[in-house]
């Protein structure tokens, strides 16, 4: 179980990171939102596993730590409202800048590429 | 007294909230109500000062849990310092926001107060998930606030900032739940008496939460390789936001003082911080007087010299002695007051030059170019830290207080030209505005008695730094002492009694 959780959290982490470092704000907003789920789940391990245990004291002999479940409550709800505001802000961005590229410039893609995906399309 | 300490909280929250609802009334009314909460909310400021230059650490556990299970808020004397500085920024911020005719002003006020209230939370916080949910209050305010007023360049900076404070957020989380795992608590008096106590063997894992930790405060302080954000972000906002943004780097120097001088610098991690800070400090320096030399408009001038300020601050941090620390939170008082003023300078003089604005070119003469002129002379001077303003004293007695050594050579080479840099910068954007003009312009407005107001108080109170210069340190020193050796606030925090009904 900790392997898989922690195969879990770095496979997101991993992807989370490779999309936030993309140039196009989509890519980017999910990269986040990858991360963020990483950084929730990291958080929640961070009371250890403990199975058939209630995150309650004095209700039985094993019991799980209950505060790490109530921060990541917090982070979450964080986190979304985060999430919502970055899309919000990305789509005013798209609108003001006319692109959706993170610094706001859309470089003109190589001939090659271009010509590769007008064949794509007719294909 | 107890219930009162939540008033730096409280207040500007239900100030917002209220104002939100308030939208479509006139704008003298919010606009008076927004003063006046921003009034009191000095007022309490003041009243901590002076109750904790007495000596005493007032501490408060919501809900009555006590420490180390509850959250508690708590004003030692470093967190009333930092309110009242806070406080003084957004009562002339706000004034500021009253001379504009055509504002927008449907969200302007209450997230002003937002921003305060996510602020003072992290200054008056003792717990650090608690420090986590209050910088989330003011990132969320200071993100609407960086893009308030719409447009190309903001919308650009916005996404910056917001992308990078939003990964910045999750490398919190991260540090907070290292913390956590090893040590089982999150208050931070409770957490500093944890780690003397910490096996040997996890010392590797609790410098890494250290480290990441280091990293999240460092991209809110802006350091070296971190402040990318900021110039753009703060040429971006409109001026009184951007006063405002001069105490958002304060609060990522504090959050260092208090996490890292109070809980990990001490027996198994000690030691850690300083091989880190200190060539942080120095290149940050160096990359904002180049910055500054380099940069083509006014605004964001002073946003490097922001950068400057931040990475003086961080070499006083560094040093860690009181003598050091005093130094610093002199400078930071300074420093934040001073930027300030001149952002809001450069935007009375902006809107004389009309389409001009605040690029550093050949435009037509301002209407009141003299008066002007010799105010931008004098902030000029203090944020240079030329004597005999308060950006003299702060760096003097930094660098008074710099041990002896290679570190002292370093820096005392790099403030001094970081100094001379600034003098070149801001002297030439000074004899560009003033002196190389075309044709004399009184079509433009003058500067609105409220703006005067703003900027007179300000520049008032950095000079009151120097006039009141005793006091002043008086209180720092006491207040270095008590960070240095932190064990009264660690007594008050396990002595705090529960709140009578």
């Amino acid at each position: 179980m900790e392997l898989i959780l922690a195969i879990v959290i770095a496979v997101l982490t991993g992807t989370g990171i490779y999309l936030l470092l993309r140039a196009r704000t989509f890519p980017v907003v999910m990269g986040l939102t990858l991360f963020t789920y990483a950084v929730n789940l990291f958080l929640f391990a961070m009371g250890r596993i403990r199975y058939n245990a209630p995150p309650v004291t004095n209700m039985a002999d094993i019991h799980t730590d209950p505060l790490p479940q109530a921060l990541v409550l917090t982070a979450i709800v964080i986190g979304f409202a985060m999430t919502a505001f970055v899309v919000v802000l990305s789509l005013r961005a798209r609108a003001d800048l006319g692109n959706d590229h993170v610094d706001g410039i859309d470089k003109p893609r190589p001939e090659k590429e271009l010509t590769e995906q007008t064949e794509e399309a007719n294909a | 007294m107890s219930h009162l300490l939540l008033t730096p909280i409280l207040l500007p929250a239900l100030t917002a909230v209220l104002l939100v609802f308030m939208a479509r009334s006139s704008l003298k009314v919010t606009r008076v109500i927004s003063l006046a909460s921003a009034l009191v909310v000095l007022a309490v400021s003041l009243y901590f000062v002076a109750q904790s230059a007495a000596g005493g650490i007032e501490v408060y556990a919501l809900g009555n849990w006590l420490p180390p299970f509850g959250i508690i808020i708590i004003a030692d004397r470093l967190s009333s310092l930092m309110l009242l500085v806070n406080a003084v920024l957004v009562v002339s911020s706000i004034a500021f926001t009253f001379s504009w005719k055509a504002e927008r002003n449907d969200s302007l006020q209450p997230l002003i107060h937002f921003l305060a209230m996510g602020v003072n939370g992290a200054f008056l916080t003792g717990d650090l998930f608690n420090l986590f949910v209050f910088f989330e209050v003011m990132l969320i305010a200071s993100y609407a606030l960086a893009i308030f007023g719409g447009g190309k360049e903001r919308a650009k900076a916005g996404l910056h900032y917001v992308i990078l404070n939003l990964v910045g957020s999750s490398f919190f989380i991260i540090g907070l739940g290292i913390v956590y795992g090893l040590l089982g608590t999150m208050n931070m008096a409770d957490l500093a008496a944890k780690v003397a106590e910490l096996p040997p063997e996890h010392a590797p894992l609790l410098a890494a939460a250290a480290l990441v930790l280091l990293l999240v405060f460092g991209l809110k302080s802006a350091i070296l390789p971190l402040y990318f954000w900021l110039p753009r972000a703060y040429a971006a906002a409109i001026a009184p936001v951007a006063a405002l943004f001069a105490i958002m780097t304060k609060v990522g120097v504090y959050s260092i003082v208090r996490v890292h001088g109070m809980i990990f610098n001490q027996a198994p991690i000690a030691d850690l911080l300083a091989p880190w800070l200190w060539p942080i400090a120095i290149l940050t320096i160096a990359a904002g007087s180049i910055g500054v030399l380099g940069v083509k408009r006014v605004r964001s001038q002073i946003a490097y010299t922001v950068v400057i300020s931040v990475g003086t601050m961080i070499a006083g941090i560094a040093m860690n002695t009181a003598e050091a620390l005093q130094a610093t939170f002199y400078y930071l008082i300074h420093s934040t007051w001073i930027t300030a003023v001149l952002f809001l300078l450069t935007e009375v003089i902006a809107q004389q030059r009309g389409s001009m604005a605040d690029s550093i070119v050949r435009g037509p003469q301002i209407r009141q170019h003299s008066l002007l002129a010799s105010y931008f002379f004098v902030a000029a001077i203090a944020v240079v830290g030329m004597p005999p303003l308060s950006g003299f004293f702060g760096k003097i007695l930094l660098l008074k207080a710099t041990p002896a050594g290679p570190a002292q050579v370093w820096l005392w080479s790099v403030i001094l030209v970081g100094s001379l840099a600034t003098i070149v910068a801001l002297g030439r954007t000074g004899s560009t505005l003033f002196w190389r003009v075309t044709e004399y312009k009184d079509s433009k407005p003058k500067v609105a008695r409220s703006s005067w107001w703003s900027m007179n108080s300000l520049m008032a109170l950095t000079i009151a730094l120097v006039v009141f210069a005793q006091p002043v340190l008086t209180y720092l020193g006491d207040m270095s002492a008590q960070l240095i050796n932190p064990t009264q606030y660690f007594h008050a925090v396990l002595s705090t009694e529960v709140v009578s009904k």
